[in-house]
């Protein structure tokens, strides 16, 4: 790994003025370690994240839970607040690599890699959440723009992540057997008047399928969805699974999800 | 060059480190502590795991720079007066072990579930050690040895 110069920054302000072109923020280091060490990625500067109190912690407020950037995998999972608003988000957490990843994974880290499999940006879709961060305030229609790609400026740094809360939601994947992101993951959220619909692992991007959104918000049934052909185009095919595999997944995934609200 | 302070094993360590050294090489390396293991230096295998203030974290894949100021427990520091873990205790009487390469992070991690759940289940105790990784395949045992921790703890 090529060195850099550490940093650990005491508030937001103080981190956000020592980024620079060629800098990263570090708070679980997940991602970001492991792909310094493969040579993928390196940087002048590493602004550790992780000591700033403030972007820590869950708050729950009537129609939303915000969940800070630092909070750890483990953290939303074992949340009281997290499991009693949104039961599924917990779960999705519980899901995500192995117990001594969820210890230093974050949710703002997460996000911020968009990840094509990645179980985070599927509930920040499903939930309507909107991104906040040290300048402006981001719904995640407009966060994931691509294959690890965001709308994150640089040196722009996640703060939270709020979520509104829906009738009922639940998330099921098929993970990968060795590191447990998901081959696909559907995330399904109703509300009142709509249904979201959010599929991770099957594009080169998280997306929101406004076929099965739309089938479901009129009937909120697994036989509305098996009346949707989910069209394998566009779809990832690697040795994992095929572009028609994974159109195969997304269509039983949603059912799964569906039963599962 | 970063000066860290922390607690190793119970011991106060301060140590001058290039920025970029990793948690696992500092123990090996800095401190001569070799019961942490590298085997994957990927974060999959879990042969690295150690505990920063209680929780089990895979210490390839942590700066050391980054856990300055925690307290940090490896395999070494679980026996106290000479005698074993309850759970290495339970690893040796089970035959938890084989080619014993793997078993620093199990036993770290085993560890770190009872810290969580008292009684786990044979399934709660895969579900917990699915991020350790034994090629002996020697899975069998190891539940059999957490479960044996479980009840002598």
């Amino acid at each position: 790994m090529k060195n850099f110069n550490y940093h650990s920054a005491k508030d937001g302000k103080e981190a956000t003025k020592l980024a620079s072109s060629n800098s990263a923020y570090l708070a679980g280091g997940m991602t970001t370690i492991p792909s310094m060490k493969l040579g993928l990625a390196s940087y002048k500067d590493i602004i550790d994240i992780k000591g700033i109190k403030k972007l820590s912690g869950i708050k729950v407020s009537g129609k939303s839970i915000t969940i800070g950037a630092t909070t750890k995998h483990s953290d939303v999972a074992n949340s009281k607040d997290v499991k009693k608003a949104i039961p599924s988000l917990a779960q999705l957490a519980e899901g995500i690599g192995d117990p001594a990843v969820r210890n230093r994974g974050t949710i703002g880290g997460s996000i911020a890699n968009n990840d094509p499999a990645a179980d985070y940006p599927s509930a920040c879709i499903a939930l309507d959440a909107v991104i906040h961060t040290s300048s402006r305030k981001i719904d995640a229609e407009k966060f994931f723009t691509g294959m690890f790609e965001t709308a994150l400026k640089k040196g722009e740094l996640i703060e939270a992540v709020e979520f509104k809360i829906p009738e009922k939601s639940s998330y099921q994947k098929h993970p990968n057997p060795a590191s447990r992101y998901a081959i696909v993951g559907v995330y399904v959220a109703k509300n009142k008047n709509e249904v979201n619909v959010a599929v991770t692992g099957a594009k080169s991007c998280v997306y929101n399928d406004e076929k099965l959104s739309k089938a479901l918000s009129k009937d909120f049934s697994t036989s509305a969805v098996n009346a949707i052909n989910v069209s394998s185009s566009g779809m990832n095919s690697d040795i994992h699974a095929s572009a028609e595999y994974r159109a195969s997944l997304v269509a039983t995934y949603a059912k799964k999800a569906v039963d599962a609200c | 060059m970063k000066k860290i302070t922390l607690e190793v094993n119970g011991k106060p360590v301060v140590k001058e480190i290039p920025d970029n050294t990793l948690l696992s090489s500092f123990l090996r390396e800095t401190l001569n502590l070799t019961g942490t293991h590298v085997g994957c230096d990927t974060s999959q295998c879990g042969a690295c795991v150690v505990h920063v203030n209680g929780k089990s974290i895979k210490s390839c894949t942590a700066l050391a720079t980054d856990v300055e100021g925690s307290k940090i427990t490896t395999i070494e520091g679980l026996a106290s007066n000479g005698k074993m873990h309850p759970m290495q205790e339970a690893f040796k009487k089970m035959h938890g072990l084989q080619c014993g390469f793997c078993t620093p992070g199990m036993v770290m991690s085993a560890v770190d579930l009872l810290q969580n759940k008292k009684n786990p289940s044979e399934k709660e105790i895969r579900d917990w050690l699915e991020g350790n990784i034994c090629r002996c395949t020697g899975y069998h045992n190891i539940v059999k040895a957490v479960k044996e921790a479980a009840s002598k703890m």
